[in-house]
């Protein structure tokens, strides 16, 4: 037995002892620091959306026919999505651009997705706007200065007709209720009882006095009632804005629009210097946060909408994998006996194999990580099948080598080098069907057929390396420990 | 020594009634889909729900939600036991799942919504649309690379195309298979059905890869004997392998189909077939294509039937 095959022997002892050490469930994890250099790593099973549930949307930039979507603007929105979807405090969300104008989202285990998905798809756009003496009941669209021409802060009074009330507004505020707006006390738009939401016959343009770009910060409180809130705070350009236009305009409203729609009316009780507020409109508290998040990072640049949805419920995910695990040991098992029975010897050593490849697989599952999603367990099973491939082609091969006469040494080498220009030439095909998956899945957010393709990449390439590196020192091991006796058997050896 | 290339004709033959019938079952889709198979809405876009109530349900009564809101083409199926629906419908507009899931509620019962599928007609087209490219580019990669690999061996044009052949060969069968499926069964081709599709062309190229290189092996050895008996004998070498490698792999996703989750039976399935005809094909098709070739089968065999036609005019 040479040197290097006993050098070979106890690489791959290290590498099966360090297999099983990343495959072992509850693996604590990788968390060193070595001088300046410091590896912080889990290793675990990453698993895909359809093995623990979630929701997976694609977005796209609703542009106008024709128009084409700036690349800045797209990343400037994939950043921002990505931003929203971190504040949802979802485990191992995604966030990837997909071609030149989507943008795919996958949120595991979320227990809402509806408003998850409205969270990140509105444009987020808030505005403060002066409605004179008009009320804007709430759900009311509006047209603003800042979305038509982009105009916005103090601007010169036109000539509203303020003194023959609009058709909207009955405008008799009940003494005990009235919206205001006071630096202490809170927006809160208590509707005045009598109020009609009959459209306006005129397209009326709202000036818009500050907008979301000019919030400096946002949180979630509770108004004396514990009901859900926002507090605000305006940047320095904000609050100089605002404090001017509340201290011309006391008594008139302030309405408070996102994406167009009036969420809130109050009325202007006296001017605020300090660049704060407050924000009460009826929100449930999942609809307060939604908005924090929304209007902490910023508006969208480019409107988006769903174009594809996938929910899977968590119960239809946990049975699957049940399911699957069990299914593969069954089928590896089966595997494992057919070599043993029709190959002897060598299907013990091909077993071993088949093992450390299935070990070294999965290891690198959990290192890169692969997320794994059910198709991609089956790819992964499927290679196991696959794998033994290259084994039994390098052992039909000695079968005839040897059945031709020749000593067992030259045997096995002509086995391996006979065979490896098949294998390697038979597994580049399926590669190469890999590759082109991958890129058919990357650019539709199929996560499922993009999982396959690289468990299957995986496998078949790890199985290269196994069949010819261990396989082969394995064999010459134990030919040249069992020597002689193995020679006079031909039944151990499968001839 | 058997003679498998001798008897090629049995195996055409064999092909052919296959394909035939899947033709057939393709021709059939057409007329009512207007698509050679059934497909799911990863293609054509619309809606997928599958919700588990907790007592039995009467699939009108849920179709009832949808066609009350103007969607009256959906269809709504029991699956597994008589608890679980399946609809697909087409687009839902916003806000409407909360709305028919809340009414459904009301009326039938408590619900657990399983998963929720919605594809956008745009997203569905150009699904269908890189589908295609996907296979197309496959088939021609593969046989570049084919004829690349076998470049030294004369005629070497001829392996990489009997190995496409034989690839598509499995393509169609795979397909008619699995149009006859979708008639009698209803299975519905989705992303993943693509998925398979594209796995079976890579392993029947593969297995039909190990054949190839036998046949470049053998030739410069045994120079002399006529090329179909070459080929012959490299059939005969290998059918060992082949067949033990195809019995694992069959092992494996049996236990799949049997013990596995439903999810992906039909997914498996597909591989099944497209598996055995993978092993098939490498046999019985390539490698007889190639002594066809050689000899000049075809057009011998077209002569002759113009002869006899001519004979008889």
């Amino acid at each position: 037995m040479q040197q290097r095959d006993i050098t070979l022997l106890m690489l791959i002892v290290l590498l099966t002892a360090i297999a099983v050490w990343v495959v072992w469930p509850g693996n604590p994890g990788v968390h060193v620091q070595l001088g300046p250099i410091r590896l912080d790593r889990d290793i675990r099973v990453h698993r895909g959306l359809d093995l623990q549930g979630g929701v997976q949307v694609v977005l796209e930039a609703d542009m106008p026919e024709g128009q084409v979507v700036d690349s800045g603007a797209m990343a400037a929105a994939k950043a921002i999505v990505e931003n929203r979807v971190n504040s949802l405090g979802v485990t191992e969300p995604l966030v990837q651009l997909a071609g030149s104008n989507r943008i795919v989202v996958e949120l595991p285990g979320i227990s809402d997705p509806e408003l998850a998905i409205d969270t990140l798809r509105e444009t987020g756009l808030l505005e403060f706007i002066d409605a004179g003496n008009t009320f804007l009941p709430p759900g009311t669209v509006v047209r603003t200065s800042f979305t038509q021409s982009g105009e916005y802060g103090i601007e010169t009074p036109t000539p509203f007709p303020t003194s023959t009330p609009t058709p909207l507004v009955t405008d008799t505020p009940t003494p005990t209720a009235s919206p205001t707006i006071s630096p202490t006390e809170v927006l809160s738009p208590t509707v005045p009882p009598e109020v009609e939401a009959t459209p306006t016959p005129e397209v009326r343009i709202f000036h818009t006095v500050i907008t979301g770009q000019h919030l400096q910060a946002a949180q979630i409180g509770q108004d004396e009632y514990g009901r859900p809130e926002i507090h605000f705070q305006l940047t320095d350009e904000g609050s100089a804005i605002f404090a001017q236009h509340t201290a011309a305009n006391v008594g008139s409203y302030l309405a408070i629009a996102l994406d167009g729609e009036v969420i809130s009316s109050p009325r202007i009780q006296n001017a605020i210097t300090e660049g704060s507020g407050r924000i009460t409109g009826g929100f449930s508290i999942d609809e307060a946060r939604s908005l924090v998040i929304q209007l902490r990072y910023g508006a969208l640049p480019v409107p988006l909408k769903v174009i594809q949805n996938r929910t899977v419920g968590p119960t239809l995910g946990q049975d699957s994998v049940a399911k699957s695990t069990r299914a593969g040991v069954i089928g590896v098992i089966v595997v494992l006996l057919f070599m043993l029975v029709y190959y002897r010897l060598h299907g013990v050593v091909a077993d071993f194999a088949l093992l450390l490849y299935g070990l070294v697989t999965f290891a690198l599952f959990k290192l890169i990580p692969v997320t794994l999603t059910l198709p991609g367990v089956a790819g992964f099973l499927f290679s196991v099948g696959t794998a033994v491939d290259a084994n039994i082609l390098i052992f039909e091969r000695m079968k005839e080598e040897l059945r031709q006469g020749r000593s067992f040494a030259s045997a096995i080498r002509a086995g391996f080098d006979r065979a490896w220009t098949s294998i390697r030439d038979s597994n580049s095909s399926t590669l190469i069907t890999c590759i082109i998956l991958y890129w058919f899945g990357s650019n539709f957010g199929a996560s499922m057929v993009k999982g396959f393709a690289v468990t299957l990449f995986l496998g078949v390439f790890v199985s290269m390396f196994t069949a010819i590196l261990v396989t082969r020192t394995m064999i010459r091991v134990l030919y040249a420990v069992g020597g002689e006796e193995l020679t006079d058997s031909s039944w151990l050896i499968g001839l | 020594m058997t003679d498998i290339v001798g008897h090629r004709r049995w195996s055409f033959l064999l092909s052919a009634l296959v394909i035939a019938a899947g033709l057939v079952a393709i021709g059939i889709s057409y007329a009512r889909f207007g698509s050679p198979l059934r497909l799911s809405i990863d293609f054509t876009g619309g809606a997928l729900m599958e919700l588990a109530f907790e007592q039995r349900v009467q699939p009108g009564e849920v179709r009832q939600a949808f066609v009350a809101r103007g969607y009256g083409d959906t269809v709504v199926q029991t699956t597994l036991d008589e608890k679980t629906v399946l609809i697909r419908s087409k687009e839902l507009k916003e806000g409407e799942r909360a709305e028919i899931e809340a009414e459904l509620r009301e009326r039938i019962g408590p619900l657990t919504e399983l998963r929720f599928d919605q594809v956008g007609p745009t997203v569905g087209r150009e699904v269908t649309r890189s589908a295609t490219l996907a296979i197309a580019a496959a088939a021609i990669v593969i046989m570049a690379f084919i004829i690349f690999a076998w470049r030294k061996v004369p005629h070497a044009l001829r392996y990489g195309v009997c190995a496409t052949v034989a690839t598509l060969h499995d393509v169609l069968v795979t397909m008619g298979i699995f149009a006859i499926l979708g008639l009698l069964l209803g299975w519905e081709a989705d992303s993943l059905f693509l998925t398979a599709m594209l796995t079976v062309t890579g392993y029947s190229v593969q297995d039909t890869i190990v054949v190839l290189d036998r046949i470049r092996e053998n030739i410069p050895k045994r120079r002399g004997e006529p090329y179909a008996q070459v080929v012959n004998r490299s059939l005969l070498e290998t059918v060992h392998r082949s067949l033990a490698t195809q019995l694992n792999a069959i092992f494996i996703l049996v236990a799949i189909l049997f013990f596995g989750g439903a999810t992906i039976r039909q997914f498996i399935a597909t591989l099944l077939v497209g598996l055995i005809t993978g092993t098939y094909s490498s046999i019985f098709t390539a490698a007889p294509l190639l002594v066809v070739w050689e000899n000049g089968d075809i057009g011998r065999f077209f002569r002759r039937l113009l002869g006899r036609s001519h004979a008889r005019a």
